[in-house]
């Protein structure tokens, strides 16, 4: 069992950030803030159709123009035209089509590319993208999921029949749960599309390093360890010669989990024409090129009894992959194919997802990825059913959920949870939000017929996350694993150099691992040295997604920093003239057991072990330790969120009044950072309840194309949160940590929704539109009515 | 091209530049001025806000040639070395960060606000922020930097 960690030391403090110095002063090194002499500016001509063949792409035009020094397309591009490559065909016969980084053949969405220019400057390269002329024959274009797999619909792709990509089935027995159950309910959810939203455009340059044959490519991405196999298997650049560095990243939230067409071109051009190629998007050219999320059509049946128990759930989802699949599109709404059954006991669980393509930008992971749609469905299933029963939604939670005793405990879909106290943080969050004046309030509102109804909405949700152990993402199909690396190296001075895997664009790092290791080797958070994100200085990572950092790459941190004790402990036994085993170590020096005064601290040793002068035989110089860790388990963090909803039934606004988030993300490292987590990802989720949509008209053209067209919630559209943690700690990680990345926009966007439904359920609402913007929210009332009438 | 004459955090520059050039283009590649950033192409994000002659703007709306013989203060302009403005210190202080992308902006927007008004309430804050979006804090940990400075300015007791 893994206790709640009680250190004397800086675990558990809420220390501020080593990162913010420069971030505050602004001597950052943002991936657009890079010069490398002589380098060519790219830019990329892309379709403004959704569908349509390419007949003839002329570049002469943009060849004449002052500053142009090369334009191709993907028939001038030749050999070097690789493709963005997919690591997670889900099944079998996953249809898997290929996704050149140049387009030949047709166009497949709005932003689809066509062709590229370098220019000496950026300006010349985009104004000669305007002179490149393309012809094309327009085909009809499927943009509705439903649409594009009738028969006779246009394909995306011809070697997808009905534009199906694949269908993934789990578990079963719904049929027997359903014939048993006193009360079966079926709903339709629409999780809509949204962008990750991250506030640094991305940013690739690509550079040939003098006379040799390595390459550096510089990208804002999350991933630079998995960029580097991926690129040089889609390029053939030996993976040797390729070092990939993600330097200051201005968010990913999902987004930069990619390997894009843009870095294959910059790299590919770079090294053929022997020169620095640079691009950097503009934002209205992200809305279109980096990929978008969720997408799904829910259809979800819940069969229980009439006192409440669940029997069954059955989920049948359509998930919208768009018109090509990027790095892990096939697998995204898998993630949460085992987090339908939430926090919830039932006996039999049926899972099928199809993937769809359409001629729309392609989807991926996006904050959650997968769960947050997981996660919507069963907890606006558990209210819907509360209303048929005419139950309390909490008291039929309660009723259903795991109990504290009950761990480890394995769910109808085939995870085992190692731990969780969902009545803890529930009566937690219950005290903060004073659930009793809320609902006399709302009784009051109701009779009196008030214009602006109260609504409170529930979300007791859990989530997997510390993606993760690479036994089980083999058994998914999956390419590769989910280990994470650190190696610790005590420098001659005693300060400490920890290189990491995890590649962090805001997560604060640099402070939670140096807390981590100072902790165990006793040396200052200001004398350790964090280094990441750059393949030349961490040659072994798994990067960052999934709430994975802590998790996994915590436990290779606690490893790696016991094992530089243990080859300390050696030089320390020389020195104190005693055995190894009489030594204790506590506070960065080992002592002789029983006799305390003698002792030798590990900066000490360090220079002992860099002279070298009088080491024990057969002990090397020098004083490291690395560990690589594979995740025994999934982590499953879990929480109570609670949100009391105004609705005005007049104007259809939404207003959210107050929130509260109990999480139990288990020991904490530095409680500060989690709560920001917390913040930002509760956030993030009610921005897809109630602001967010990616819309595309019929003929797939983007309405959504700008930040002014998509609305990221600012300051003045957000309340503050009420925020704690209970703490069980995971018995599955040795730090007892689980993940805080992704649990906000998991938990939030559900008690949004249920909120709303909830202050509009004696009208007759049962359902609302996301995002509940006043217009859908408006349209709800007036549906319900209608009906009524 | 258009003759101008900019002072950028204390320094005098004179440039020829190309009458379309945004201020923020300018600062970036005319003085390397690169702890602006861009985060859009609408105005819509604020990240690239600096104070022109003491007020907040958006130095994307802004051309280059509009600031000739004007005083632009950036977020590397705001304290010198390891000097820290109120307004940083209490944005470390209550983790008013996490990428640091919207940071520039945020804060330049920020000193601009308690310029205005040194004791705002939480919705007057909100609302003289909602010009410059951030997708990592949820703006909670914003808002409370913003009162936090407003406290060490003197403004709020």
């Amino acid at each position: 069992m893994t206790e709640i960690l009680e250190s004397a030391g800086v675990i558990g403090r809420p220390l501020r950030r080593k990162e913010d110095a420069k971030l505050l002063h602004g001597r950052t090194n943002w991936t657009d803030n890079i010069q490398v002499p002589g380098a060519l500016h790219m830019a990329l001509v892309r379709s403004p159709m959704a569908h349509a063949r390419i007949k003839k792409v002329d570049l002469s035009g943009a060849l004449a123009m002052p500053g142009v020094v090369a334009a191709y397309d993907a028939a001038s591009l030749g050999d070097l035209n690789a493709n963005v490559l997919c690591v997670w065909p889900v099944t079998d016969d996953t249809v898997m089509p290929p996704f050149p980084a140049l387009t030949g053949d047709k166009v497949r969405h709005v932003g689809d590319v066509v062709a590229i220019v370098l220019a000496t400057d950026a300006k010349s390269a985009e104004d000669a993208i305007a002179a490149v002329d393309v012809d094309y024959e327009p085909l009809d274009a499927v943009v509705d999921m439903i649409d594009a797999m009738s028969p006779g619909s246009a394909l995306v792709h011809d070697a997808a029949a009905n534009n199906t990509c694949y269908v993934y089935n789990l578990g079963g027995g719904y049929a027997d749960a359903a014939a048993k159950a006193d009360v079966v309910i079926k709903r339709r959810f629409v999780n809509q599309r949204i962008v990750a939203g991250f506030m640094e455009p991305r940013a690739v340059v690509a550079a040939p390093m003098g006379m040799s044959d390595e390459m550096t490519l510089w990208s804002a991405t999350q991933i630079p360890h998995v960029l580097r196999v991926v690129l040089s298997l889609s390029t053939g650049i030996p993976e040797q010669n390729l070092r990939i560095v993600a330097p200051d990243v201005g968010g990913g939230f999902g987004g930069k989990l990619q390997m894009y067409r843009e870095e294959i071109l910059a790299l590919q051009l770079a090294r053929h024409l022997g020169r620095p190629v640079k691009w950097n998007e503009t934002r209205s050219e992200d809305m279109v090129a980096s990929h978008h999320g969720r997408d799904q059509i829910q259809d979800i049946e819940l069969a229980a009894t009439k006192d409440g128990r669940i029997l069954g759930m059955n989920v049948t989802l359509l998930a919208n992959m768009g018109a090509y699949l990027q790095i892990i599109t096939p697998g995204t709404p898998l993630l949460g194919m085992f987090m339908y059954c939430g926090i919830y006991k039932m006996d039999a669980y049926q899972f099928q997802c199809t993937g769809v393509f359409t001629n729309t930008t392609p989807t991926d992971a996006i904050r959650g990825a997968g769960r947050p749609e997981a996660t919507f469905a069963i907890e606006r299933m558990m209210d819907e059913l509360a209303a048929e029963l005419g139950m309390d939604p909490m008291e039929l939670r309660t009723r259903n959920w795991i109990q504290h005793h009950e761990f480890p405990f394995t769910t109808a879909a085939g995870l085992t949870y190692d731990t969780g106290n969902y009545e803890a943080a529930t009566a937690r969050a219950l005290e903060l939000f004073g659930m009793d004046e809320l609902r006399a309030e709302q009784k009051r509102r109701r009779e009196s017929g008030d214009p602006v109804q109260l609504g409170i909405g529930i979300s007791t949700f859990t989530e997997m996350c510390g993606l993760a152990p690479s036994r089980t993402l083999g058994a998914l199909k999956y390419a590769a694993g989910g280990w994470e690396h650190c190696t610790i190296r005590l420098l001659p001075s005693g300060k400490v150099e920890l290189v990491t895997g995890t590649s962090p664009h805001g997560q604060g790092h640099e402070t939670a691992w140096s807390q981590i290791a100072s902790d165990i080797l006793g040396i200052p958070v200001e004398d350790i040295d964090v280094i990441h994100s750059d393949t030349g200085r961490a040659p072994y990572g798994m990067d960052t997604y999934g709430s994975r950092s802590l998790a996994v790459g915590g436990q290779a941190i606690k490893k790696a920093a016991d094992r530089v004790i243990e080859n300390a402990r050696p030089i320390a036994a020389h020195q104190l003239e005693c055995a190894a085993d009489d030594l204790d170590f506590a506070n960065g020096a080992f002592s002789v057991k029983g006799d305390p005064e003698k002792s030798v601290t590990l900066g000490a040793l360090a220079w002992a072990a860099f002279s070298a002068h009088n080491l024990p035989d057969g002990i090397e110089p020098m004083i490291s330790g690395a560990a690589t860790v594979d995740p025994e388990d999934f982590s499953y963090p879990h929480g109570t969120h609670l949100a009391a909803i105004e609705v005005d039934t007049e104007t259809g606004k939404v207003r959210v009044r107050s929130y509260v988030a109990v999480d139990d993300v288990g020991n904490q490292i530095n409680p500060m950072i989690v709560e920001g987590q917390v913040h930002g990802g509760v956030a993030m989720g009610i921005g897809q309840a109630l602001y967010e949509g990616v819309e595309y008209d019929a003929d797939g053209n983007l309405l959504t194309a700008s930040l002014a067209d998509y609305l990221i919630p600012s300051a003045a559209d957000l309340p503050s949160f009420t925020t704690d943690r209970t703490v069980t700690p995971s018995t599955t990680h040795s730090l007892g940590t689980k993940g805080v990345g992704e649990a906000g926009a998991i938990a939030s966007t559900p008690a949004i929704i249920n909120g709303i439904v909830d202050a509009l359920r004696p009208m007759g609402v049962t359902d609302v539109l996301m995002p509940a913007s006043p217009q859908n929210v408006w349209r709800a009332i007036q549906a319900a009515k209608g009906a009524g009438a | 091209m258009q003759h101008i004459n900019v002072t950028v955090d204390g320094t005098s520059y004179e440039a020829e530049v190309e009458p379309r050039t945004l201020l923020v283009h300018w600062l970036r590649e005319g003085v390397g001025k690169v702890g602006t950033v861009v985060g859009c192409d609408t105005s819509n994000c604020g990240a690239c806000t600096v104070l022109l002659d003491g007020r907040s703007v958006k130095s994307c709306s802004v051309l280059a040639v509009q600031a000739d013989g004007c005083e632009v203060t950036t977020i590397q302009g705001l304290s010198t070395g390891d000097d820290w403005h109120p307004v940083q210190t209490a944005f470390k202080e209550c983790h008013g960060l996490q990428c640091g992308y919207c940071t520039p902006g945020m804060v330049m927007a920020a000193v601009d606000l308690l310029n205005e008004n040194p004791s705002p309430s939480e919705e007057e804050i909100r609302d003289g922020i909602h010009g410059n979006l951030c997708r990592c804090t949820g703006y909670h940990n914003i808002v409370k930097s913003v009162q936090y400075a407003a406290e060490l300015m003197g403004g709020r007791k």
